[in-house]
């Protein structure tokens, strides 16, 4: 396989406009601008491209929904990333900005809007620097402003710095805060291909969907189609960390075998120790066991799993980990970053963490183990976004899939405070009993 | 029946007697004429607002600015962020206490973010949390915080450190960590995130003819 995202990526000067468009950078533009939108169009379709966000959907279905008509409409980069185990947008901003821009020029063409933003996690201080610096070249050769290249065509770009919300990575809570408003989530419908950005038709989609966009272009549709199995085309890139060796973004085709790359690529645990489990795409997909790594790396493939690809983030837990710590730390995270609108995640993730506790305090009995189950079930489905269900499922799956480790955890913590009897420890939040 | 945990307020609530004076008018617009706000700050808001269709999207960065001037997000800076930018200081404050990055309350200037999320905290994350603090030793110019997923989890355990990434980070660079803002060096140049090599071999610019390990040396 040949690199598309990550070709030659550490070569130095690369963020740099000269060196991007010596190896045939902006080239991809000056081919869009000269066809047609429909064209265009189905150039996205024919790819088989799926949003690389965490949803997977469709590229070029998404960007037929947004409306013709001759009406303000936008586009969003979702450069938030901030889905635990996620960081490979961050090395393509970095290392490779104008690719990033070449593909939202071209897909703003696409949708004709003229105004775009990339949204970017305000901890990113030195891929937005880049990145500004890459805006402000694009600009000025010519490929950012006012009737670009001459075909007529406008865009303005601004770099938006976020400040620190993992809600924000959801597209309408992204929408919201770029307004300038609390992260909250909308509720969809209308979604934002409709009714987005300052309400007008916005297409949003993450950093490596659009960054692949220029090399849709180059290649053609159909042929980069070619690349990947079928309903999962193209070249991934996957990030892995956790208890693996080698830590890192490696660019795979997709359908290559999970074990290839965590074990081939990666390096597997240190020596002596196994894979527990793992988590197949960031910190909100339900885990897989050892038992799970001849499974495929393609969307059917984990879906059929009971998963999810999600961000493409495998994050590895070798067997000196206790499942009850893991399960605690991702809670936790939910329940901190739950933005509060709706009730079942806001208090799902909060009581959830406080079962948690108990449990490894020793103060839980079997039983809130099915209540934490339980908890899990009445969170998923029922909210605006799908923030407490990256909770619910991958909390809910360890649950299921280590319910004898989370039982012997009580046991030898009641144990160790003689039965349980132990008072509770004295928390400086004031706790609601009714 | 344990009993309710009760602040010295009276109320279960933290805070909840914060905001509410009612001897006070509702805050409204501040005048622009007549609140103090740096010119400096005043004019990189209004440039923030100017980028943007409907000029509300420039409240965070306009908060970010402020909170550089004033090393947190102060009720003055709150006051000064709405004046500039004719909003209420309530819908200000809305937005300030929303984001983990702003700060509420005054702070140190060397901002540490240390991540305590999963891949750090399966390399050691919480540890790096407490040598960190160990090394600062209480001194209040440090703002060291435990913070959700940096993105940077290849380099786990990781840092942020006035924005700049560090990792992989063992208990001992944190005492280095503090003696480098303290002497204001770079922090730990050889563990920066700016000079770390994509692990893909495809990344590398022959093509893979070296080795990850050998690309870092
Ligand atoms: C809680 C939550 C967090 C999300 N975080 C991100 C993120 O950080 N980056 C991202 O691209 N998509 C994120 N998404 C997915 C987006 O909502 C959206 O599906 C994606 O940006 C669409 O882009 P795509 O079609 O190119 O994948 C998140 C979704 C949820 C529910
Ligand atoms: S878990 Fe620490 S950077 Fe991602």
């Amino acid at each position: 396989m040949s690199a598309i995202l990550f070709d030659r990526i550490d070569e130095p000067g690369l963020n740099d406009i000269a060196t991007y468009e010596r190896r045939g950078g902006y080239e991809a533009l000056r081919k869009a601008l000269a066809q047609p939108r429909e064209g265009l169009l189905e150039e996205l379709k024919a790819s088989g491209l799926r949003g690389r966000g965490g949803a997977g959907f469709p590229l070029g279905m998404k960007a037929s929904f947004i409306p013709g008509a001759d009406i303000d409409k936008y586009l969003v980069c979702n450069a938030d990333e901030s889905e635990p185990g996620t960081f490979k947008d961050r090395e393509l901003m970095q290392k490779n900005p104008h690719m990033l821009i070449e593909g939202m020029i071209i897909a703003a063409f696409t949708v004709g809007a003229n105004r775009s933003f990339i949204y970017i996690r305000g901890e990113y201080v030195l891929q937005a620097d880049v990145l500004e610096q890459a805006i402000a070249q694009a600009k000025a050769a010519g490929f950012l402003g006012e009737n670009i290249l001459d075909s007529g065509f406008s865009l303005d770009l601004v770099l938006h710095r976020g400040a620190g919300a993992y809600i924000c990575g959801e597209e309408t809570g992204l929408l919201d805060s770029l307004e300038g408003k609390r992260g909250n989530p909308r509720l969809k419908p209308p979604f934002p291909a409709n009714q987005g950005l300052f309400q007008g038709p916005t297409l949003i989609n993450n950093v490596e969907t659009l960054a692949t966009i220029p090399a849709i272009i180059r290649m053609g549709g159909s042929e980069y189609a070619k690349l990947g199995i079928e309903n999962s085309a193209g070249t991934k890139l996957v990030s892995v960390s956790g208890n693996v060796q080698r830590p890192g973004n490696y660019e795979i085709e997709l359908g290559m075998s999970s074990r290839d790359i965590i074990f081939g690529l990666a390096g597997g645990p240190d020596e002596g120790r196994e894979v527990k489990f793992w988590f197949p795409g960031g910190s909100s997909s339900p885990v897989l066991t050892a038992a799970d790594l001849d499974i495929t790396y393609d969307f059917d493939a984990m879906a059929k799993a009971g998963t999810m690809l999600g961000s493409g983030a495998i994050i590895v837990v070798d067997d000196s980990n206790s499942v009850v710590d893991v399960a605690l730390t991702l809670a936790s995270f939910y329940k901190h970053e739950s933005c509060g609108k709706c009730t079942p995640c806001r208090e799902g993730t909060n009581w959830t963490v406080k079962m948690l506790q108990r449990v490894q305090s020793g103060e839980a009995t079997p039983m809130d183990l099915d209540i934490i189950a339980s908890v899990q079930e009445q969170i998923i489905g029922n909210c605006l976004c799908v923030l407490g269900d990256a909770m619910a499922m991958p909390v809910g799956s360890l649950v299921a899939k280590f319910r004898p480790e989370f039982e012997s955890h009580i046991e030898a913590a009641r144990e160790r405070n003689g039965l349980g009897l132990t008072p509770p420890p004295a928390s400086e939040e004031p706790v609601l009993s009714l | 029946m344990t009993d309710v945990t009760r602040f010295t307020h009276g109320s279960r609530i933290p805070g909840w007697d914060d905001s509410v004076d009612p001897n006070k008018a509702p805050a409204g617009i501040p005048d622009l004429a007549t609140t103090p706000v740096p010119a400096e700050l005043r004019e990189e808001i209004q440039a923030e607002m100017a980028k943007y269709p409907v000029f509300r999207s420039a409240l965070i960065p306009a908060l970010h600015a402020a909170q550089r001037v004033h090393g947190w997000c102060s009720p003055e800076a709150i006051e000064q962020v709405a004046a500039v930018m004719g909003i209420t200081p309530g819908e200000v404050a809305a937005v300030a206490t929303f984001y983990d990055m702003f700060e509420t309350k005054p702070v140190g200037t060397q901002t540490i973010y240390v991540c305590t999320n999963i891949s750090c905290s399966l390399r050691g994350g919480p540890k790096i949390l407490e040598a960190m603090r160990a090394a600062a030793d209480g001194d209040a110019d440090f703002n060291i915080r435990a913070f959700e997923c940096l993105g940077a989890c290849d380099m786990a355990p990781m840092a942020s450190v006035n924005g700049e990434f560090v990792g992989p980070l063992a208990e001992s660079d944190c005492a280095q960590i503090v003696a480098d803002l303290k002497g204001g060096g770079e922090v730990l140049a050889a563990k920066q995130l700016r000079v770390r090599p994509c692990a893909d071999e495809a990344g590398r610019v022959d093509g893979g003819q070296t080795t990850t390990s050998e690309v870092t040396q």
